[in-house]
């Protein structure tokens, strides 16, 4: 075994310890719990909405909400390293992040224009 | 330090003539979407949208122009840490871009009304995708060729799929979404070994570690080589990745058909060129077997494939194969004329794909219906001029003497002879295929001659707009212009290749 692959002999062990872990909690959940199968509890959960069968059980009206949401959340990996630097990084940084966030908030206006937003 | 205790970071510098092609574009794409935020109405959004796009294209020219004469008098440049590199090579790929974006927009700007599509977000989608083609062309460093990938295909997958009441659109949109998104992620694992190979993404570093480290275990770099030809062989639809090609030509939009074989190929190409020469030109001798390999698959199975295709459509789709296939013998051949014959190629397939198509999907008619090769029956009678300047462009692709057709296939192939070896030998395969795939574009060109029969059934064509017979006359005439002096094109190409920066 090279030293190479010796690096790589703790990635293995993290795997196999958290296979186990996962293992463990599951197996010890199945043994202790009670077992009262109901129809209910096997219907897939969709923020009380009632779901829709098939294929994909889930709504795609969802996806659309999913991907906004998305749009933001990644802004927000940007705004945080930008956030602590931005003293350092000066003027410019500030006007860049506005430009970055003005086009994202177009993203969301245009969606919303679009009756995106709308639930019917 | 600041009081967190994080380093603080040195912006790199910015050179804004360097990314004022990529960046005007993009911002007429957000200035499309901001005007149909506030115009609703489609009878004013539409012609705004189209107004707008053509202010964003002719900047976005006026930009490279500019560039141009910069590189002229100061040379070539990096800016953005490193990360673009604005010289001859990439602007001339920008301008080939621009031109085919320029021609697809005409094309689409009364199909969509026909389609009842929806015009301004179409053309948004257009000038970011052609926005990232511009930045792939100039990406200096492995990781902006993949963001570059990213813009380009995503808009992409989504205007294959634009007509979403089709099916065939649908299907074609899907079909192209999965296997590309698979692409890009082979290269990126591509782009990551590579890293872990030279411990750089800039192609300059990568040149640089190889030239002063003997590597002693190659398997890493060869395996990230691999994995990026891979990805980009998808992209230029070469062989054997070449699998969703006729299916997605066949069932996109034909003016988006018209812009992925012109405008995706160059740019895809450019980015190919440009990781194998810049990063990997002290290596040669690793990737031009590869390469040969691609060649010869290229251009048996496009001009094979197209021999067997009842449809003009698919038929142009296996011809775009055959044709990366000769791109790739101008690449292959691993020097200076190499690349200035297949930046040649490039601009030339480029006017000759989006005036084949723009025909194509005039003959087609209404919903892209049909583009079966009975239609095309007869077709002299009925539209006279257009039959005969489709003649003229499949007459160029199959690389007739005094076309343009003819001045990028010689070209390629006095690189190939000029490098010798088994190039000889690629050239003589393209040469026979040349031959196969003739049979093709003069089986389209008889059928449109022969009289239409009783039985046939004569389908209503819809008429030549303004904006497809802009396209369709500008390529015949480049085609006959440049096949007759191509002095100039062959000029700025060399000149191009001379500023490429390595």
């Amino acid at each position: 075994m090279t030293q190479f692959y010796r690096n790589y002999l703790a990635v293995a062990v993290f795997a196999v310890a958290a296979l186990g872990m996962v293992g463990a909690m599951l197996g010890v959940g199945r043994l202790v719990r009670p077992n009262r199968p109901q129809p209910e509890k096997y219907i897939a959960y969709e923020a009380g909405s009632d779901p829709i069968r098939g294929f994909g059980q889930s709504n795609v009206r969802y996806y659309v909400y999913a991907l906004l949401f998305v749009m933001f959340d990644v802004e927000a990996v940007f705004i945080f390293p930008w956030a602590i630097n931005l003293e350092a990084l000066g003027v410019s940084a500030l006007i860049s992040m506005i430009v970055f966030i003005l086009v994202l908030t177009l993203g969301l206006v245009y969606a919303w224009r679009k009756g995106v937003l709308r639930w019917a | 330090m600041n009081p967190l205790g994080v380093a603080s970071i040195v912006t790199p510098g910015v050179d804004w003539l360097g990314v004022a092609p990529v960046a005007l574009l993009a911002l007429a794409a957000i200035g499309i979407v901001l005007q149909r935020s506030i115009l609703r109405r489609a009878s004013v959004a539409y012609p705004s949208a189209l107004i707008v796009a053509a202010v964003g294209i002719i900047l976005s020219a006026v930009a490279l122009i500019a560039q141009w004469h910069r590189v002229q008098t100061d040379g070539s440049y990096t800016t953005l840490s490193k990360m673009v590199a604005v010289d001859g090579f990439s602007i001339f790929i920008g301008g080939v871009v621009l031109v085919a974006t320029a021609c697809s927009v005409l094309l689409a700007s009364r199909y969509l009304d026909r389609e009842r599509l929806d015009g301004p977000e179409y053309l948004a989608l257009m000038l970011l995708s052609a926005s990232g083609m511009l930045a792939m062309a100039s990406a200096n460093d492995l990781i902006a060729v993949f963001v570059a990938l990213e813009i380009v295909s995503i808009p992409l997958y989504v205007l294959v799929a634009y007509d979403r009441r089709r099916s065939t659109s649908l299907e074609a949109g899907m079909k192209y979404f999965l296997l590309g998104a698979f692409a890009s992620a082979v290269f990126l694992y591509g782009v990551a070994l590579t890293y872990g190979a030279t411990g750089s993404t800039g192609l300059v570093g990568i040149a640089n570690y190889l030239s002063e480290v003997t590597l002693l275990e190659r398997g890493t770099l060869l395996a990230g080589l691999v994995l990026m030809l891979v990805g980009l062989g998808f992209k230029v639809a070469a062989a054997p990745f070449h699998m969703w090609t006729p299916d997605v030509y066949q069932g996109a939009p034909t003016p988006v058909t018209a812009f992925m074989a012109s405008a995706t190929k160059a740019a895809a190409f450019a980015a190919l060129i440009r990781i194998l020469y810049t990063a990997l030109g002290g290596s040669s001798s690793d990737w031009r077997p590869l390469l040969w390999v691609l060649a010869v698959l290229s251009l048996l199975v496009g001009s094979i494939g197209a021999v067997i295709q009842t449809d003009v459509k698919r038929m142009l789709a296996y011809s775009s194969i055959n044709h990366a296939g000769f791109i790739l013998i101008g690449v292959q051949a691993g020097t200076i004329k190499g690349v200035s014959s297949a930046l040649t190629y490039l601009a030339i397939y480029a006017f000759l794909a989006v005036g084949s198509f723009a025909i194509v999907g005039v003959v087609a008619g209404r919903g892209d219906a049909d583009s079966d090769l009975e239609r095309f029956k007869g077709l002299s009678s009925r539209r006279t001029g257009l039959s005969w300047a489709f003649t003229l462009l499949l007459l160029a692709q199959a690389g007739v003497p005094l076309t343009a057709g003819f001045i990028a296939k010689f070209g390629v192939f006095s690189a190939a002879a000029g490098a010798g070896g088994t190039s000889y030998v690629l050239a003589l395969i393209g040469m026979l295929t040349a031959a196969i795939a003739a049979f093709v574009y003069l089986r389209i060109a008889a059928t449109m001659f022969t009289p239409a029969g009783e039985g046939d059934q004569v389908l209503a064509s819809s008429k030549v707009d303004l904006g497809t017979g802009i396209v369709i006359w500008f390529s015949c005439a480049l085609t006959i212009v440049i096949g007759v002096a191509p002095g100039f094109l062959l000029g700025l190409a060399e000149r191009a290749t001379l500023l490429f920066l390595r």
